[in-house]
């Protein structure tokens, strides 16, 4: 029963993006199809991210018109399912959209790169890039890289070497805990490298791999955390996952600092409250105080701006950079054609608004970016979510100082 | 030795939760046989209530007034929707309670948004009880103890000690003669539906703030009461009580074991690698499947003894 009540859910979804995407063709804008999971668990996360498009669009169009027209997303929800994101693809290419935009979660990711390779090789007269805006595992631009794949997001491999970076001298013993899927194990397994590499005098006391988005109680988990001498976590978890753990550890009363990478992304901060005071570090692409910080006029302004109508953070700035850059490479291929604009967004740079450079290697289609490691303290012009307590930078890294080597062996269609 | 009591603490306190969760939904489905999945639902909507109402008045009149409001709500999809639907038999019974779980929570994440509330344990309660081998047991999970200790008391007093409990019981196995009788059946049933909607609403509320009061709250939490009401038999409180706490201990100490099925068969002379039958399940640490461990479980009793624990008749 259950499939078959989803089947219809999906295809009355399908068909009402179909209409609006006919709708929005009749008015010359430039589409891109844009999935992510817009129901269901991890729905907070494509809501947050639509949100972030609809300030960021408006912004790059009147900054930067694409061919003078104006980009236009089309929404589909992934339910975080890989054989969802595929049916959006299958609709996104019936309608000739040649980019197609997806952010969370890898495991969906990994399946759009392989649905999207074999569908452009099967239609050459229509063919789609795909626009990665945040699935992280760093796989994505090695192993599996793909031409028609670009990711606008700082890697695993990138946030591990930048948290790890950011840990304080006095630290001796970590527990490395992550969900149990490819972005999780990615995490897990990097982490414990670039902390081989970088600070070996760090002792790794336990290690973990949760089921994602299963567990409800983490009581245990702090448990065993805390009877293994640990002074630190390092996790990846995000969502429920992160904000029920970190509510859990304050309940034991338990003096334990968190080092993640993705609690800066929508609702942590309210989850997590005043217990995670100075006690909290994330690693992000932005928070509204780097302008602060860094005193760039133009950058606050752009905070200032989205704070007026939204009461969660603006993260995102690379989804901005993804528009301008996107918007740079069809204007300078001067059409939409998949083949050109992929080709015209290789080793494509650009600035965001504090003047800050990203570049889009060629070698394998990673964006570097700046990183900022941050911690959660009362400290700071912008609080996050009206808690009273917002992101303060502790270390940033330039992204020409994350160019990490890869693995990919990229092969590139002839025409 | 230190873990195995604060993991016997913690996985007492998850399954009273369960249990607050699971009495309601076993008396609904063992008297109605309808298997309501928009239970959890209406344990979210529980916790939304009370976060709106301790807001205003408090803690403790939130502790009333929610539950009343999800039972005010059971007794309204009960009067106005099942009961229509229930002369097209079960299927449309379940499809009716499966379209409200969307609906439900479309309407929670339209009302408050989709992100987490700041609905927090009140200041009152907010301190350690006590201190356990260097960590907190904090006040509030002994409070939820004592109020799911409260409700399991005051359920068997109602169904054991009272003219209403002998009607329902009755009810519960023999409903067309309870009817013979000249008692007043669909009144019985909507009064069991609210009532333990009332219940999943007080699981609501000393729930949300013990874990986290958001839209996706119900979607982890339906499949395992699921589980705890077939497990623990039809129409047995008993029953459902054992596994509750049964589940909460599974998956609590499942957690801090971090041996694999191998390991176990290791020293009896079976070495096990990935090169094996089955041996990349036979050598993942007990740790990273726990949360599972309840699903296997139903899948068990379900083959080996349908009826449940302590059920007396067959699912």
């Amino acid at each position: 029963m259950m499939p078959f009540v989803r089947q219809i859910a999906a295809s009355a979804f399908a068909l009402t993006a179909l209409c609006l995407g006919q709708v929005a063709h009749a008015q010359g804008t430039i589409k891109i199809g844009y999935v992510d999971p817009l129901s269901g668990a991890f729905a907070q996360q494509g809501d947050a991210s639509l949100k972030h498009f609809a300030y960021l669009f408006d912004r790059v169009n009147a900054e930067n018109p694409p061919l003078g027209k104006k980009f236009e997303i089309v929404p589909y929800d992934s339910k975080l399912q890989p054989n969802e994101a595929l049916i959006a693809l299958k609709s996104v290419t019936d309608q000739n959209i040649p980019f197609i935009m997806h952010c969370a979660g890898s495991n969906v990711a990994a399946a759009l790169i392989d649905g999207v390779a074999k569908h452009n090789a099967r239609n050459p007269d229509n063919r789609v890039i795909y626009l990665n805006c945040g699935a992280l595992a760093s796989d994505l631009t090695n192993e599996k890289c793909d031409f028609w794949h670009f990711r606008f997001d700082a890697n695993t491999g990138m946030r591990a070497e930048t948290l790890v970076r950011g840990l304080p001298k006095t630290l001796q013993s970590v527990y490395v805990l992550n969900q149990d899927y490819l972005f999780g194990q990615t995490l897990q397994k990097e982490t414990k490298d670039f902390l081989a590499k970088l600070r070996p005098d760090i002792k790794i006391v336990g290690e973990e791999l949760i089921p994602l988005g299963k567990v409800k109680d983490f009581s245990p988990y702090i448990s065993k955390i805390k009877a293994s001498g640990a002074q630190a976590l390092i996790t990846g978890n995000w969502g429920p996952d992160l904000n029920l753990m970190m509510k859990a550890g304050a309940d034991a009363g338990f003096e334990l600092d968190y080092y993640t990478y993705l609690a800066h992304v929508v609702g942590g901060a309210t989850a997590v409250g005043a217990t995670g005071e100075n006690r909290l570090y994330t690693v992000t692409e932005f928070h509204p105080n780097v302008p602060v910080e860094q005193k760039s006029v133009e950058g606050e302004k752009f905070v200032t701006e989205w704070r007026k109508n939204h009461d969660f953070d603006l993260f995102q700035m690379n989804n901005y950079v993804l528009l301008t850059m996107l918007a740079k490479a069809i204007n300078k291929a001067s059409t939409t054609d998949a083949y050109k604009v992929a080709l015209a967004l290789e080793d494509i740079t650009a600035k965001d608004p504090l003047g800050h450079d990203y570049r889009m290697r060629k070698e394998d289609h990673q964006l570097l970016e700046p990183l900022y490691a941050s911690k959660f303290t009362k400290d700071v012009k912008y609080d996050s979510e009206k808690t009273g307590l917002g992101w303060k930078t502790v270390a940033a890294v330039e992204g020409k100082d994350l160019d990490q080597p890869t693995t990919c062996k990229m092969k590139r269609p002839a025409s | 030795m230190e873990i195995v009591i604060v993991s016997l603490l913690n996985g007492l306190v998850y399954g009273m939760l369960l249990f607050m969760l699971a009495s309601g939904l076993t008396l609904i489905f063992s008297m109605m046989g309808v298997l309501n999945f928009a239970h959890a639902s209406v344990w979210m909507l529980g916790a939304y209530f009370a976060y709106e109402v301790s807001r205003f008045i408090g803690f403790l009149p939130a502790l009333i007034i929610a539950p009343l409001l999800c039972a005010a709500v059971g007794a309204a999809i009960e009067v106005w929707g099942l009961r229509r639907v229930h002369h097209n038999g079960h299927v449309a019974e379940l499809l009716f309670t499966f379209g409200l779980v969307f609906i439900i929570q479309r309407s929670v994440q339209m009302i408050w948004g989709m992100l987490p509330m700041p609905y927090r344990v009140p200041a009152a309660l907010d301190f350690p009880l006590f201190t356990i081998y260097g960590a907190n047991f904090p006040a509030y999970r002994g409070f939820m103890l004592f109020i799911s200790a409260l409700m399991l008391l005051a359920i068997w007093l109602m169904l054991k000690k009272t003219r209403i409990g002998l009607i329902i019981q009755g009810a519960l196995t023999h409903p067309n003669m309870v009817s013979s009788l000249g008692h007043n059946v669909p009144l019985v049933f909507t009064t069991v539906f609210a009532g333990g909607c009332g219940l999943a609403g007080l699981a609501g509320v000393i729930g949300g703030n013990y874990l986290v009061t958001e839209s996706s709250m119900a979607d982890a939490m339906g499949p395992i009461v699921f589980v705890v009401v077939v497990f623990g038999g039809l129409g047995s409180l008993g029953g459902c009580f054992i596994a509750s706490i049964l589940m909460g201990m599974i998956q609590t100490f499942a957690v801090v074991i971090d041996a694999s099925i191998g390991d176990v068969l290791k020293p009896i002379g079976i070495a096990l690698s990935s090169e094996t039958l089955l041996g990349e399940i036979l050598t993942v640490p007990m740790a990273r499947i726990g949360p599972l461990l309840p699903y296997l479980l139903m899948v068990f009793i379900l083959l080996f003894r349908p009826r449940g624990l302590m059920g007396t008749r067959d699912t």
